[in-house]
Formats: C-alpha cells, sequence, structure tokens
C-alpha cells in the first residue's frame, strides 16, 4: 500500500477492528519506527549485564544498532554501534569486553573509543592538524539522544524531547520492574548472563499481543499442557514423588477456559498493558516458605504478604517488553521489519532469595523461552499464519478486534477488563498506536 | 597390533560405536520415538549447552537439558492430534561421521565418544541445516550400548535462531 503524505495512519486503528496494513506494510512499518521506536523509550539491558569495564552488549532500537557498555568509572553506556569516521560497526560481536585499555577499537583504521565513546587514539593524527579538532563531536561515537534507568533496568530514546523515563512508565510499566525487584529481601535482582535470541517471521505487534491474549493458550498450546499433564501422572506413579514444578508450568497451558475469562487485563497509558496472574505461584512448598522467611526478615511480614500477594502474570512495556515479573523473565521485542521481530529473551535472579526460587526462574526460562520451548513452538507458528494471512491482498482489510468491545471500566485512564479474555489488551495497545501514529501526534 | 587403532579401542569397538551412532540418527529420522526413549539409561540424559565452554548443564541456562521424563512429555506433544506447529509435516535427514572414541574403560567396556553430524530439516516449505558435535558417555549392556548422557554442540549455538527445535537433534 502507497500512503500520501497527508494519509492519516491513525485512521487505520477503530474502536473494534484495524486494517492489516498496520501488521504487513512496509510503509507503516517505517513510519512506527519513525514515529514510535525513535521516540519513545526502548529497553537496551540491565545493568548487571555489563559488570565490568569494558564490558558491552550490542542490541537494537528499531533498525539502529546500539552498544550497551560500562566504563572505568563505573558509569554505563548506551552508543550508536557505528565508527565515526567511515561508518564501520565497532563492535561486531553479540558481546564481549572491549580488552584491558577499556577501548572499542575500530576493526578498519584502529581508531580507539572510550566506553563513553570519546575519541582515545587514532593512528595518523598528523593528517588531521589544522583541519579539524581532534575533541570535535563529529569525530565521537555518538550517545544515545536519551539514557535512564529504573531499578537498574535500562532504556534508550533516540528522542532528545518527551517525556522523562518514570512518567512514561507509569504506574502500569514500573510494575514490571517493581515486582521483580521486591520478590528480593535486597531490593534488587540480577540478571543470568544468557541471552536466546529467536527470529520471528511476523509483526513486532503480533508477539506483543499474542502474551495477553487469554483465549489463545488452551487452543495453541492444548498439546503440550496435555501431554504435561499426562506427564505429572506418571512421574508420581512411577517415582512417588511430586513432579518438578516446571510441569505444572506447562500443565497451567491449558486450563479450560472458564479459569482465563476470570482473570484481568488492565489497560494504562502509553499501551502499557497488565495480565493478573493466573499461576499458583504460592504453594507452601519448603521454597516458597524459605522465600517469604527471608521477605520477612527484610521488609516485615505484612510487606511481604503485599509484594508476594502482587498477582500480575504478565506486564507489556510498550512498544518493546513483555515482562513476566514473579517468574523473573524478560523478552526485548526488535522489530527488523514488518514482517520479522528478534525476540531477546533474558531472565533474572532475585539478589538474596533462596535457589529454589531461582531453580522456577531457570525451569520456565527452559520450558517456555528457550529455543527448544514446547510452548512457544506454536506461537511462533500461529505468528507466521497470522503474518502471511495479513499479506494478502484479496480476502478482507481488518483485524477483528470487537471481543467485549466497549465494556471494559475505565477509571483515572486506566482500564480494566470486563473479562480475562476481553481483546481490550489489543484496543489499550492500538490506542497508545493511534497516538503515536495519527498526523499531529 | 593390527586390531587396534591408535585410541587403543578395538577395531570391534569402533565399528560397534558407529552403527550405534548410525541407529540412533536412523531413529530420529524415522520419529520411532519408542525406541528413542530406549536409547537412554533410566537417569540418562539428552543435553545442549547454551554456551561452548559450559561444563555442566546443572543450574544453568540450556538450549536442551531433559531426562527421559521431559523426553516422553516432548514426544507426547508433537505427536498429539492438536500440535498445530507439526501439522505441516516435519521431516530430518542425519549423517553422523568423524567418529572417535576418546576413552574406553577396558573393565566394564563403557567408553566416551565424539563425532560430527549434519542434520537437514524439512518444515512449512522450508529447509533448515544443522551442524556440530555429538559427545557420547555410553555405558555397555552386552554386545550393545545405552547413553547416559548426549551432549550436542550445535555450531550456531550462540547465533540467533530463525524459528525454534522442536525434537532433538
Amino acid at each position: 500500500m502507497e500512503f500520501d503524505q497527508n494519509f492519516d495512519l491513525g485512521t487505520l486503528v477503530q474502536d473494534d477492528r484495524v486494517h492489516k496494513a498496520c501488521y504487513a506494510d512496509e510503509a507503516v512499518y517505517e513510519k512506527e519506527l519513525e514515529n514510535i521506536f525513535y521516540k519513545s523509550w526502548i529497553y537496551i539491558g540491565h545493568e548487571s549485564q555489563v559488570p565490568n569495564a569494558g564490558d558491552y552488549w550490542t542490541t537494537w532500537v528499531g533498525k539502529e544498532r546500539m552498544i550497551l557498555c560500562r566504563d572505568d568509572k563505573g558509569d554505563v553506556h548506551v552508543l550508536y554501534n557505528r565508527c565515526p569516521h567511515h561508518g564501520a560497526l565497532i563492535c561486531n560481536n553479540h558481546t564481549g569486553n572491549s580488552g584491558n585499555k577499556h577501548a572499542f577499537r575500530c576493526p578498519y583504521h584502529a581508531w580507539q573509543f572510550n566506553m563513553d565513546g570519546s575519541l582515545r587514539n587514532l593512528p595518523m593524527k598528523d593528517g588531521y592538524e589544522g583541519i579539524i579538532d581532534l575533541k570535535d563531536p563529529q569525530l565521537q561515537m555518538k550517545r544515545a539522544e536519551r539514557q535512564s534507568s529504573y531499578r537498574g533496568f535500562i532504556f534508550a530514546s533516540l528522542n532528545s524531547e518527551g517525556p522523562d523515563l518514570e512518567n512514561w512508565l507509569g504506574a502500569g510499566g514500573k510494575s514490571a520492574f517493581d515486582d521483580i525487584c521486591n520478590r528480593s529481601p535486597e531490593g534488587e535482582c540480577e540478571i543470568v548472563a544468557n541471552c536466546f535470541r529467536i527470529i520471528q517471521h511476523s509483526n513486532w505487534k503480533t508477539f506483543l499481543e499474542n502474551q495477553l491474549d487469554a483465549v489463545h493458550p488452551s487452543i495453541t498450546h492444548h498439546s503440550t499442557g496435555d501431554a504435561a499433564s499426562q506427564m505429572q501422572k506418571l512421574y508420581t506413579k512411577e517415582t512417588g514423588d511430586e513432579p518438578p514444578m516446571g510441569y505444572q508450568f506447562l500443565a497451567d497451558f491449558a486450563l479450560p477456559y472458564e479459569v482465563w475469562d476470570s482473570l484481568d487485563t488492565i489497560g494504562h497509558s502509553y499501551g502499557h498493558t497488565q495480565l493478573a496472574g493466573y499461576m499458583g505461584l504460592r504453594p507452601r512448598d519448603p521454597v516458597t516458605l524459605a522465600h517469604e522467611q527471608v521477605l520477612t526478615e527484610a521488609y516485615g511480614e505484612k510487606r511481604m504478604d503485599e509484594i508476594l500477594s502482587t498477582n500480575v502474570h504478565h506486564v507489556l512495556v510498550y512498544p518493546c517488553l513483555s515482562v513476566q515479573p514473579p517468574l523473573q523473565q524478560l523478552r526485548a521485542v526488535r522489530p527488523l521489519a514488518a514482517n520479522k521481530t528478534l525476540t531477546e529473551i533474558w531472565h533474572f535472579k532475585l539478589k538474596g532469595a533462596p535457589e529454589g526460587i531461582y531453580e522456577r526462574s531457570l525451569a520456565y526460562y527452559y520450558l517456555v523461552n528457550s529455543p527448544s520451548t514446547m510452548v512457544n513452538a506454536d506461537d511462533l507458528n500461529n505468528f507466521r499464519a497470522v503474518q502471511d494471512g495479513l499479506s494478502l491482498s484479496g480476502g478482507g482489510d481488518w483485524v477483528s478486534l470487537h471481543r467485549n468491545a466497549g465494556q471494559d471500566t475505565i477509571k483515572d485512564g486506566v482500564t480494566t477488563s470486563v473479562t480475562g479474555m476481553s481483546e481490550q489488551p489489543m484496543r489499550n495497545m492500538f490506542a497508545a498506536w493511534k497516538d503515536y501514529m495519527s498526523i499531529g501526534a | 597390533m593390527i586390531d587396534r587403532d591408535i585410541t587403543g579401542s578395538s577395531v570391534e569397538t569402533q565399528r560397534n560405536v558407529e552403527q550405534f551412532l548410525y541407529k540412533q540418527a536412523d531413529i530420529l529420522d524415522q520419529r520411532d520415538w519408542d525406541s528413542w526413549l530406549d536409547l537412554f539409561t533410566k537417569d540418562g540424559k539428552y543435553w545442549m549447552p547454551a554456551k561452548p565452554d559450559q561444563e555442566t548443564g546443572e543450574g544453568l541456562p540450556n538450549i536442551f537439558y531433559e531426562d527421559r521424563y521431559l523426553m516422553d512429555m516432548r514426544i507426547r506433544r508433537v505427536e498429539h492430534p492438536y500440535a498445530h506447529s507439526q501439522k505441516a509435516g516435519h521431516r530430518t535427514s542425519h549423517v553422523v561421521s568423524n567418529v572417535i572414541i576418546e576413552s574406553e574403560n577396558k573393565k566394564n567396556g563403557d567408553l566416551v565418544c565424539t563425532s560430527r553430524f549434519h542434520m537437514v530439516e524439512y518444515r512449512l516449505e522450508d529447509q533448515r541445516y544443522f551442524g556440530g558435535k555429538y559427545t557420547h558417555y555410553l555405558e555397555r549392556i552386552d554386545n550393545d550400548y545405552v547413553i547416559k548422557l548426549e551432549r550436542v554442540d550445535i555450531a550456531n549455538v550462540e547465533g540467533p535462531f530463525d524459528y525454534v527445535m522442536q525434537v532433538w537433534l
């Protein structure tokens, strides 16, 4: 589809349906980069990801390739991964350390940069004498226009203006990180230095929508739910022991519709959206009891109870993150094309929490989020089918978001769904999309 | 001695190990899941580390780390009538080679061997390609072997994965 300059992309979104061009049109995708990914805050990484001076990870903001790194003074920086000389990528690996000097060295002409992007040295300096000052900003690696962090989670914005990070996150977005960190008796988490990356042949929004789509699990994941329930019984029969908790995580995917219907989804400003939890993560097993004890020692019983009763299974920080705080899972969404999305998949340890709490997180990371996932294998298959279907020119132009439209409760700018299976999360995200994408926005 | 190779294992042992590895590859390609489970000891594990230098699968992220119960679950999933992502058909072809017996316990015949594999997978009108190294920790029972631990180091271990792996490589 070709849009002329006066076409208002906001009109692609109606109250109860959206046009397929939102997902399948490259021109719309390019506009999304400009209006959403280069204007809002995008998650870059966690402070504990670069524990030592010289450490770096590379990632994406839209199509821009970025570096997260730490300098000698302990400060963390977000830089564009581009040599100011001839434009080569400076860091060609996903992660590493810049070496003893804590300096990036361009592989092409050996320009060297400090971890804050400033020019450190270059060969044959005399060729620049009287021509350009080596301290000139155009000879430095460019920094992200803005950088900010919340409870150790680092974001960048490629827009020098706009709301600050905390205001942009709001209560909805902040809950993703508060609910992870509060579960630690030290109030902090630490990233596990392993990033699984999986490419999806689908639009970035399809992934986010699916995370809070409570209708699909018992259909899409029926096979895995059944297999896990069968193995729970077989495990106990053969060993006489309780099956590992991971089996329950998988069995839960095939919960009946009524259970999903009883959940709440909550829509916040800027498209951030929550799914109130369904997984029984406060069983009376020794690990949970030990966790309760260390939190009680740190915060008192009342606060411990508040923290562990927080029942948010899933938080979407629009447009870049899917976070599951009670299981310390985080997936960052990197849109590489209208029909191609990279997810960067991480999990966290809670500082000071019992090892068994980490084992739960690790089990979920393995069973649901690893490259051998028994869950996302079916999701990714659906995403691809959706993308291929939406790319057809005939057969219809709209995606239906009618389920429970107009029935959700709105109070103080926060929308609560009438049922867990309402398509409220999609409508909430598209309301933000419309705000970002409309002419004059 | 003419019937000994340089590792000190007999030519017959080398041949038996190779036949075992070929048989395992064929079981995967045939999707003969009952036979697959029988390849492993009761507490046997299939392990694909997430990092090339990883020394254990315990307590760390892995690409695969499965005992027979999890393998059984995976089989039940892929064979389930509602396993949508398997509906389009799924076919693989493995080639195993470069079989080296790294060590052999001369008392009981247990041994460790490494080999290299190439595998193509066809699914949804697309073909994918994997390659890597197998390390088998084998227990000898009569004239056959069972797997105590199979370690699989794929060449693209740290790379982005285009789609995921639904069954073992």
